[in-house]
């Protein structure tokens, strides 16, 4: 337990980075995860294809909010080839803990819900539903 | 058996799974609402039965299928008493609470309402209750109308002289008692008042069933259900209670082997009450584990086991109020609730509240507990939910708070 509250998760989840919104924003994206009633509000601006700025607000737990955090992080400036090559993997590496099935939904809020960003950016049809991420059961 | 009050500390001596250590820590189950432990009396039973006496029911001839038909229409009569039906035909053995109002639903429902017809849901229900009724609105055209809460998780009652102003109400489905704020609800007036109506009540027992004696009559239920498994039985057996007129008028459910009584290819007539709402072979060692948890819970005394939750539930609100940032919801009055208890923690999410808890042996859900209009009505994205039963001890409860002390240290 103590693992999963470990000080640089509690850190992101009490100093969130990237936290806010953007007024001008590229893509906005509201991801939800309906078990833990999360709701996630992500803005990006893409310049040429990198993206310059992203932002995040919503409600959530500590690991959803740390990881979504860590996310933005990970992908501020990179090409969006980049960011659409996070994976699930990235994210553990990033938290530094094993997650539990259940806690691994929290965590790929935000990975997932940046798919789908990504995705209506470069105008690509999303099946309906889809919240961004294969084989993660979201009930 | 007399009924004659036993301490939860002695009762939970029945219950295997308190031997259980979790990383050094005592047991400490806080989530009976979500599903009961079970005895050993109803361990031994389903044990017993399938080391002695299994075979299908109904169908066999030889000693082991009269055995097994036995103990399987013993557990009906066991259901009867509990509830205080007038025969056993009018007891359907379901999965659990969820088929058994689908069952209703889909069989009653369909043949029963039309568009101009109204159903009446209320805003608490959980999604088993609710789910059906939009979907039977839906395939008949009958309107659904909503009995809305109030910030404590009251039922609006004065709403129901609007919907009844409006006419043509058929059915209304309301739970006993609400599963994710604790609310104990008036169903004998409900009952009353849609019987006014010339409408039928389908009352969700899921949540007081095994917390306090039941009556049907008293009740003024036309029809009833609730799960084994939230009694100490195993998961797969459930029932669905209707009175007798009711059951006899309504088409089956599900079709097949052992609702019938003649097929042939020209047609088929069904069996009588209340085998032709069993199709197929039924959860045969379910039940009977069903029929022994409810011996148990019988022993014990439902008003005693009522009485304990009652006090327990007493507890946990009072030693809960000593933790600063945290809110219960619900009603305020004891007598209002049952024992279950939902709460927030100020600045921490019912996930990790529960993560953390869970980490020191004490089981508490954390989300909507499949109530999701609740969550919506009162603004909340979730919430941490401890619920009691028989065996549950004030220690139990201490623990809880200690890491909840512990949760708001880490969050801190
Ligand atoms: C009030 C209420 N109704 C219905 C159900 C559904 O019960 P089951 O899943 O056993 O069908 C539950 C279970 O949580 C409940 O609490």
């Amino acid at each position: 337990m103590d693992d999963l509250y470990r000080e640089h998760i509690l850190d992101h989840y009490k100093n969130p980075r990237n936290h806010g919104a953007l007024t001008d924003a590229d893509v906005s994206v509201e991801g939800t995860n309906p078990l833990c009633g999360d709701e996630l509000h992500l803005d990006l601006n893409i310049i040429a294809g990198r993206i310059e700025e992203i932002r995040f607000h919503g409600r959530g737990c500590s690991i959803s909010q740390a990881a979504t955090s860590m996310m933005t992080e990970l992908v501020e400036g990179k090409t969006v080839e980049e960011a659409a090559a996070l994976t699930r993997a990235d994210i553990e590496e990033e938290m530094g803990i094993p997650l539990s099935p259940v806690r691994l939904k929290c965590a790929l809020l935000g990975l997932s819900t940046l798919r789908v960003a990504l995705n209506r950016h470069a105008g690509v049809a999303l099946p309906e539903g889809w919240a961004g991420m294969d084989g993660v059961d979201w009930r | 058996m007399d009924a004659v009050a036993t301490p939860a500390s002695v009762l939970r001596a029945d219950f295997p799974i308190f031997e259980r250590v979790i990383d050094g820590h005592p047991l400490s189950y806080l989530d009976s609402a979500n599903s009961a432990q079970k005895s050993r009396h109803m361990l031994d039973t389903m044990m017993s039965f399938y080391t002695t006496s299994y075979a299908n029911v109904h169908r066999a001839v030889y000693q082991l299928g009269v055995e097994a038909t036995e103990a399987y229409e013993g557990a009906r009569e066991t259901v009867r008493a509990l509830i205080g039906a007038a025969s056993t035909k009018e007891i359907v053995f379901t999965r659990d609470s969820t088929e058994a109002i689908n069952l209703v639903a889909h069989s009653y429902g369909r043949a029963n309402l039309a568009p101009g017809d109204v159903i009446v849901c209320t805003e608490l229900e959980h999604h088993s209750n609710l789910v059906p009724w939009q979907v039977l609105s839906q395939q008949t055209g009958a309107a659904i109308r909503y009995v809305h809460i109030d910030d404590r998780g009251e039922l609006q009652l004065d709403e129901l002289d609007e919907i009844a102003r409006s006419g043509n109400v058929r059915l209304l489905a309301v739970a006993e008692q609400s599963n994710s704020l604790g609310t104990s609800n008036p169903v004998r007036v409900l009952a009353d008042w849609v019987h006014e109506q010339g409408g039928v009540i389908v009352v969700d027992g899921a949540q007081s069933v095994p917390h306090r004696p039941t009556d049907v009559t008293a009740l003024g239920a036309d029809f009833l259900v609730f799960s084994g498994h939230k009694l100490g039985g195993p998961s797969g057996a459930g029932a669905l209670y209707g009175r007798r007129e009711l059951l006899e008028a309504m088409p089956p459910f599900l079709t097949g082997g052992e609702m019938i009584r003649s097929v042939r290819l020209s047609g088929t007539t069904y069996n009588e009450l209340p085998w032709r709402f069993e199709a197929g072979t039924p959860a045969i060692a379910e039940v009977v584990g069903m029929g022994a948890a409810i011996e148990y819970l019988v022993g014990v005394g439902l008003d005693n086991v009522q009485a304990h939750e009652q006090a327990i539930t007493r507890y946990a609100l009072g030693r809960l109020a000593e933790v600063p940032g945290i809110t219960v919801h619900g009603p305020t009055e004891h007598s209002r609730r049952g024992g279950v208890v939902p709460f927030s923690l100020d600045g921490v999410h019912p996930h990790d509240v529960a993560e953390i808890l869970g980490s020191q042996g004490v089981c508490v859900r954390a989300g909507h507990h499949c109530t999701q209009p609740v969550m919506e009505r009162l603004g909340l994205p979730a919430t941490t939910r401890a619920s009691f039963y028989l065996y549950t001890v004030p220690d139990e409860i201490d623990r809880m708070i200690d890491g909840l002390h512990r949760v708001r240290r880490i969050f801190a």
